[in-house]
């Protein structure tokens, strides 16, 4: 278990990290999400010991770590860039963490099969990483990663330099890989469909801040902030200022209505959100709410489509399923149901469902 | 916080005796001497600041110092331009990178007095190719007794010595450009000089600086080849700071004006080098506070 | 705005030795292609690394200099033009700007170097900083401002020039965080719609090209697989390669045995009647995959194929559910919401199922 208590962060005037504080379990994919400079890199850098934080105090399994250089540490890291030896082959690669701890060489040769099959590469091990694929060098550093048995395995955007496919096919394969070392995990990346295909457990970071952390799915679903639900909203999320004013939230310049069950703060600002594939064309039941916008474009992407509409003076966008087209600038509505809405309060915190659920109009 | 760094400190011992053996200690023994003053038979007694104000008024030191600044100022405006055309110059690709490559290297090799018998061999009216060929040609040469013949020598001889520190510097800055850059200068049908004031410079910038600095700081501080090709004259039109200093404090064996003289010279250039330091960081600093939370 | 045309374009990259033995063993990386593309569309070149797409749009804006064939602008031969004199602009993978300039002459530049009156200048600087909505950084350095703007800049310089014949881009979002992305985008979307100007994207995203373009260009190992609309690939790829890499997840191409209007898929018969017409011939058909896009198989409990579900993968807007149908794994989309069934039964949408032999689609015969 990898425990962080309050570790902080700051280079010159800037903050790199704020006031974090995580337990992280063993075994489990731990998922640091959030847009570039969030953190994300700084703070696993801190993990791994290559740098050192200005407060806080870092423990695997109950030891104090935060003395102990890097090479003590037993730690695994997997960079964005492609980092192999390059006059090495890739046999030898893979077992650069062996060799170092001066195993025997029959020990090393079948570690080394048994890693280059889970990674399909099987049929490389004689060539050197500059004759291989993008994918196929991200491979060896993960079968190198993977070798060395750590206790921490860190990967730091393994898979934003490769193709968009290639991407998705690794990304199935990752979760299998690491199952079974009972490592603690750390990963960080900035699209949440990759947090939400991988599971586990997800940190969303915004400038140096954890604003959360919990199961992938659950953040996903009730996130506790604004902010957490915009880093997990790709396409990005729609949101909508609204002032509660004598017992009524009100859409502007609308006759629409979100009634409340219970009662809010008088004269407050509040925010609405919506997924875009919450928004449907059609009213799928008496309770949706209705939104009125302009179209603005339609972009088409095979079976999907999304209708970028203005909505009170906000670019707002929607996700339909299947092929629609709109004219610039024509009319349309949009439906929500009450329940897909998330609502947060001044200080951008969620409202949760249960106290303040939305009503029909 | 405690294991890690105890082992660095062993680390950088033997490094810090030999820095102290070597540097400190003999500059103690200047600053010892700067203070003080001798009838001789080793027998020396206090007088503060003296040295430094005889020093500093003196007419001799201000005609040295002006000599050396005029010097670093020339070998600046011929060496820097000079050095970026070069580079410029150079191919990028193929095998005429490791030849360029070589060449450039060659003078920087040479030993400095080398350097220096080379040019006075080589600017000699009876034997040297170049002050032979010029007699031959009509135009009167003495680097030994013309003055300005004598610091066209020294300034030639320096840039012919050096130039090639600043291409190679420049060109390292060059090559580092993505090659994406020069296709949009292309597409965008900007001419040569754009493409040199707009993309190339301001990529080089770094680097210029430090090879303005090193030059600087080189020129200004410059000894054997000068002194080996004139010994500081005819008279002393080309007696620049280090060679005054070694005449009094080695010539005159006047220890404690050489003392002071050369604390002064010692912190002119820490002075420069400063100067430079914050030019170069403060730069460096405006980029990155930009670039920090923007997104 | 131009028509673009190629005309038995081939490339090879140079060995550098110089020996005709080593150039003979080089592969193309572009093989030989004949294209036509109609002015004022948006086309996207779509592909995997190493397809070919950036050396062909290097082709097409002049940055280099093709082996064999043509390129034509409106009909004349460009081949031999360099980029500027074939009056194209390029944006490209990560944001080229002059940093010492100002964003305002950021976008002068390329018209000051072709000497256009200082008073042209300032109304279309003016009015492409409107449409790119920069107008409150027009006198910042461009080195301060962040990567998304930088690039939008890069797009600029190419809008600014209204004699421009085509805007290439090469893969342009590549260093912008996914938020930003969106932006961006749908910027150029509109601005495509706004102006008309021939666009072409060069990228490795599915999801890019097929919301951008009117017209996709699939390109593998340096050849053209499928050119279409973005529904045309959606629906009918021509071959397994493009119904595997356009959508996200890809196809499912499963081997299956064709008797009649019949695929055999282990021990299940499915009718294929509907996609391929009662007049369907098949004799002679070997090798042959059945393919089915996971957006139309259906998880149901009355009819269909039995399936064991392996994995469940919710990713928000909808759930990726993973079966094995004899032998075989498929992935079914659900959406959000919809029920899982315990033991499952997948049933494919008549209509939608493509025969493919040989990886290559099978049409049914008129």
């Amino acid at each position: 278990m990898l425990e962080l208590q309050n570790i902080s962060r700051k280079v010159g005037d800037e903050v790199y990290v704020d006031d974090v504080s995580l337990c992280l379990q063993r075994g489990e994919l731990n998922i640091l999400l959030g847009p570039t400079l969030a953190g994300k890199t700084s703070l696993m850098r801190i993990m791994a010991g290559l740098d050192k934080p200005d407060s806080g105090s870092l423990r695997f399994d109950g030891r104090d770590v935060l003395g102990l250089p890097v090479q003590k540490r037993n730690v695994a890291m997997v960079y964005q860039q492609f980092i192999n030896y390059p006059t090495l082959t890739v046999f030898d690669n893979i077992a650069s963490p062996l060799t170092v701890n001066r195993i025997s060489k029959w020990e090393i040769a079948s570690r080394v099969a048994k890693v280059s099959d889970l990674l399909k590469l099987g049929d490389f091990l004689q060539r050197r990483p500059d004759t291989l694929s993008g994918g196929q060098q991200q491979r060896v550093a993960l079968a190198r990663a993977l070798i060395k048995g750590a206790d921490l395995v860190i990967l730091d955007e393994p898979l934003a330099n490769l193709d968009y496919k290639l991407r998705e096919d690794l990304r199935a394969e990752l979760p299998g890989l690491f199952a079974e070392m009972g490592a603690v995990l750390v990963y960080a990346t900035t699209e949440p469909t990759e947090a939400l295909v991988l599971g586990g457990n997800t940190a969303c970071m915004f400038e140096g801040k954890v604003e959360q952390f919990g199961p992938t799915l659950e953040l996903y679903r009730q996130p506790a902030g604004l902010q957490t639900a915009r880093i997990f909203s790709d396409p990005p999320l729609n949101t909508l200022r609204l002032h509660y004013r004598q017992g009524e939230l009100r859409i502007p310049e609308s006759e629409q209505l979100i009634k409340l069950r219970a009662e809010l703060n008088d004269g407050q600002d509040y925010t609405l959100g919506v997924r875009p594939h919450h928004l449907c064309l059609v009213r799928r039941s008496p309770e949706d709410i209705e939104l009125r916008g302009e179209v603005t474009v339609t972009e088409i992407g095979g079976s999907e489509s999304f209708v970028h509409f203005e909505f009170q003076n906000r670019a707002w966008v929607a996700l339909i399923h299947g092929i629609v087209k709109f004219a610039s600038s024509e009319a349309v509505s949009f439906f929500v149901q009450p329940r897909h809405s998330l609502l947060f309060d001044q200080s951008d915190s969620l409202i949760s469902n249960s106290t303040a659920m939305i009503m029909a109009p | 916080m405690k294991t890690v760094n105890n082992k660095a400190w062993l680390m950088v011992l033997p490094v810090l005796l030999l820095v102290g053996l070597s540097a400190i200690i003999p500059l103690m023994t200047v600053v010892n001497y700067s203070v003080q003053d001798s009838f001789g038979n080793n027998e020396f007694f206090w007088v503060g600041t003296e040295w430094f104000q005889e020093i500093l008024h003196s007419e001799r030191f201000l005609n040295a110092l002006q000599r050396t600044l005029l010097f670093s100022a020339l070998i600046l405006a011929i060496e820097i331009p000079l050095g970026i055309g070069i580079a410029l110059a150079m191919p990028k690709r193929g095998i005429g990178v490791s030849i360029c490559l070589v060449l450039m290297a060659l003078p920087l090799l040479i030993p400095w007095n080398v350097v220096g018998t080379i040019w006075q061999v080589f600017g000699r009216i009876d034997i040297g190719l170049l002050g032979h060929g010029l007699e031959s040609l009509g135009l009167d040469y003495n680097y030994t007794q013309n003055t300005f013949d004598a610091w066209a020598t020294i300034i030639i001889m320096d840039v012919w010595h050096w130039t090639s520190l600043v291409v190679l510097l420049c060109y390292s800055g060059l090559v580092a450009i993505p090659e994406v850059y020069y296709q949009a200068a292309r597409i965008d049908g900007a001419s040569r000089w754009a493409v040199f004031r707009y993309i190339q410079l301001p990529k080089i910038k770094r680097v210029l600086l430090i090879a303005v600095l090193l030059r600087f700081m080189d020129s200004f501080m410059i000894y054997t080849e000068p002194f080996v090709v004139t010994g500081g004259g005819p008279g002393n039109a080309t007696t620049f700071l280090s060679i005054d200093l070694v005449q009094m404090a080695i010539g005159q064996f006047d220890l404690g004006p050489a003392a002071a003289m050369s604390l002064i010279y010692f912190l002119i250039i820490l002075l420069l080098c400063w100067v430079f330091y914050t030019l170069m960081t403060v730069s460096d600093q405006a980029v990155s506070a930009t670039k920090g939370r923007t997104n | 705005m131009a028509t673009i045309e190629l005309q038995a374009i081939a490339h090879r990259y140079d060995s550098g030795h110089g020996s005709a033995i080593g150039d003979a063993v080089i592969p193309f990386a572009v093989n030989a292609l004949d294209q036509c593309w109609p002015d004022g569309g948006a086309y996207a070149l779509l592909g995997p690394s190493g397809c070919g797409k950036t050396t062909l749009l290097n082709i097409i804006s002049g940055l280099l200099h093709p082996t064999a064939g043509s390129v034509l602008f409106d009909g004349v031969d460009v081949t031999a033009r360099s980029p500027e004199q074939r009056n194209i602009a390029q944006v490209f993978q990560f944001p080229v700007v002059y940093e010492t300039l100002t964003v305002a002459d950021n976008l002068a530049f390329p018209l000051r170097n072709r000497g256009l009156p200082t008073a042209d200048i300032d109304s279309r600087v003016a009015s492409v900083l409107t449409m790119l909505g920069l107008q409150k950084q027009a006198n910042l350095k461009a080195r301060d401002l962040t990567v998304d703007e930088k690039q939008k800049i890069s797009l600029g310089r190419g809008l600014v020039r209204t004699d421009v014949k085509a805007i290439l881009f090469d893969e342009p979002l590549t260093v912008i965080d996914p938020h930003l992305k969106w932006q961006l985008r749908t910027e150029l979307k509109k601005i495509h719609q706004q102006f008309q100007h021939t666009m072409i994207y060069v990228t490795h995203d599915q999801t890019e090209a097929l919301t951008f373009a009117d017209r996709v260009i699939v390109m593998h190992e340096g050849s053209i697989v499928q050119v279409g609309t973005p529904q045309e690939l959606f629906e009918k790829p021509q071959h397994t390669f493009v119904g595997r890499f356009i959508g996200s997840p890809g196809m499912n191409v499963i081997p299956c045995i064709v008797e009649g209007a019949t695929a055999i898929v282990g021990e299940h018969r499915i009718s294929l009647q509907a996609s391929l017409g009662s007049d369907f011939d098949n004799s002679g058909l070997q090798n042959t995959e059945l393919g089915i896009r996971p957006e139309y198989v259906r998880l149901c409990q009355e009819q269909g194929l039995p399936a064991v579900i392996t994995a469940i993968e919710d990713v928000g807007k909808h759930v990726v559910v993973r079966v094995n149908v004899a032998g075989h794994e498929l992935k079914v989309i659900q959406r959000e919401g919809e029920p899982i069934p315990r033991n499952p039964r997948v049933w494919f949408e008549p209509g939608k199922m493509n025969l493919y032999q040989n990886a290559h689609l099978v049409e049914a015969a008129q």
